[in-house]
């Protein structure tokens, strides 16, 4: 017999383990609402599935009464536009600074320290500064997430810009390249998918400030109406919108990695 | 102690047997750990020398002294009568075994990219007409290195030995003054480093290169240059190893080759790496 270490499901077999687990959630969760239901039928910590659709329905496809919007989609639209507003301004940023410190060791040892020290400071201490200079609109939000992830954001590209090889800076140079050429031409086109992959990693972060700025200050998002609901115990809300943030992650995480392989089939067939 | 001042071919008359490369009691150090000393040696243009040495003997710090990459502590290298510049410079073309090669651009692009950094100065990229211009120049280039068919492939398309033909293609369009090659068919198989040299030896004849190739193979530092370079330490204290630098021991034109120099070369060599 095969030592277990060497054994591989065949994709079939692979399949459905790992589907096992979703369904014993899925099954799991059945049986405890049906229990507690059974007991009281008013009980609203483990709604049944007929509460989440009416709940989804109301949110998402009824215009609200007080306002005639459909809340849900517009969640959606107020957080994915900060996210993207704080992840696209943070890659900016570190593309900027990785590159030139990976590139140029007098600006490494120029910025290097502070960004270190900067990198230190765990950003929700300072979403109260946050609030008082950038005040309680959608700045702060955008800026909580800019300040939690850009400084990994640079201390990873900075890295990722030392890590490609050396024969390529001296081959460039005896091919006639200046410093700024160096960069334009040969360190950020081969930084570009790495950023890519870097935002990729930073994404849950950005998640986890874009929640907690919007549970402490906001009129709208996924991550207030979680936090707002949370007082009446609708769970019957909170529960698809984890589920539909679930989602949006991984939707965002699927085309970062797509985008990537049509922009960088160089990057991807090399590895 | 050095001996390769009696090896140099005799006729001086030639204008372009000038000396192109001079090396004048150049040491290098890193801190106490002596690496190289007293290399002393005249290189003409058109010449194309092959080192050989164990390894740690300082044949790649010599190329790379050549190359700028790395500094010498004490002496004088000349580039056709002035200083080197302690930096890479289009005027000494280099070859790595590995990672020569721009794994982002086409085969064209990879060649290409001199040209654009010669007119462009701030971006080093061209564009619509001149940018097509640029490409279309690489042509030749890629017909002499054998590489025109594959010319709108990337590299991790290519085999080891085409990435390397690659790299001579984008190192012979700035014409270089001297050719550097770091044991660039190190990692190729037999068969596809014959036709390498063969191809080396065809561009050094027809474009008149200076070349100077680090190689830990013997027989391919025997037959293909005109020269062959030994280096190794000629004292050796064993309780302070770094004490004695390498410098060059033997230096042969490639004429004078014969069955014995081998076999003594070998031998020297076999015993430094016995007793490393």
């Amino acid at each position: 017999m095969k030592r277990w270490i060497n054994k591989t499901p065949s994709k079939t077999l692979a399949f459905v383990l790992g589907v096992i687990p979703f369904i014993l959630v899925m099954a799991l969760y059945q049986w405890g609402s049906d229990a507690r239901k059974a007991e009281n039928s008013n009980d609203k910590l483990l709604p049944s599935v007929g509460q989440f659709y009416s709940a989804i329905d109301r949110l998402a496809f009824t215009p609200s009464k007080r306002t005639g919007e459909y809340i849900f989609w517009k969640d959606t639209v107020s957080s994915l536009k900060r996210l993207l507003m704080g992840v696209a301004c943070a890659a900016a940023i570190a593309l900027v600074l990785g590159l030139i410190t990976g590139a140029i060791p007098l600006m490494a040892a120029n910025l290097s320290p502070i960004i270190t020290t900067l990198s230190l400071i765990p950003p929700m201490a300072v979403l109260p500064l946050l609030f008082i200079v950038f005040g309680l609109g959608e700045l702060s939000k955008v800026m909580l997430i800019i300040v939690g992830i850009t400084p990994f954001l640079i201390r990873d590209l900075y890295q990722k810009t030392k890590e490609i090889p050396q024969e390529q800076l001296v081959k460039a140079q005896t091919l006639g390249a200046n410093s700024v050429q160096l960069i334009n031409r040969v360190l950020l086109p081969q930084i570009l998918p790495r950023l890519l992959d870097a935002l990729r990693l930073s994404l849950g972060t950005a998640w986890l400030f874009l929640i907690a700025a919007e549970a402490i200050a906001a009129t709208e998002g996924l991550g207030y109406r979680i936090f707002l609901v949370r007082r009446y115990l609708s769970m019957d809300i909170i529960l698809p919108y984890v589920m539909w943030i679930t989602f949006l992650a991984f939707l965002l995480d699927w085309l970062l990695v797509h985008a990537s392989k049509k922009a960088f089939p160089w990057y991807h067939s090399a590895k | 102690m050095t001996k390769q001042n009696n090896a140099q071919p005799a006729n001086k008359t030639d204008e372009s047997a000038q000396t192109q490369i001079e090396f004048n009691h150049v040491a290098k150090s890193y801190g106490e750990n002596l690496v190289l000393d007293n290399i002393n040696c005249e290189v003409k243009r058109g010449e194309f020398i092959t080192m050989v040495g164990t390894s740690g003997c300082g044949k790649s710090t010599f190329l790379n002294m050549l190359l700028g990459t790395v500094a010498h502590s004490k002496g004088d290298i000349l580039l056709e009568g002035k200083p080197i510049v302690a930096e890479p410079s289009p005027d000494r073309g280099i070859v790595f075994q590995k990672y020569s090669v721009f794994p982002h651009l086409s085969v064209r692009e990879n060649v290409a990219i001199s040209k654009e950094f010669e007119a462009s100065p701030v971006l080093g990229r061209l564009f619509g007409e001149r940018r097509k211009q640029a490409l279309t120049e690489t042509d030749e280039w890629l017909e002499a290195v054998g590489l025109l068919a594959a010319k709108d492939k990337y590299p991790h398309e290519l085999s080891g030995g085409m990435q390397q033909r690659l790299a001579i293609a984008q190192a012979l369009i700035k014409h270089p003054k001297v050719l550097l090659l770091d044991e660039p068919f190190g990692a190729l198989d037999p068969g596809i480093r014959k036709d390498m040299h063969k191809l080396v030896l065809e561009l050094w004849k027809k474009y008149q290169l200076t070349i100077f190739m680090v190689t830990h193979d013997l027989n391919e530092g025997f037959y293909l240059g005109t020269r062959l370079w030994v280096f190794d330490k000629t004292r050796h204290d064993p309780h302070a190893p770094h004490r004695y630098g390498s410098t060059i021991t033997f230096d042969l034109p490639i004429g004078k080759t014969d069955e014995a120099s081998f076999v003594k070369i070998e031998k020297s060599l076999e015993s430094n790496r016995l007793s490393a």
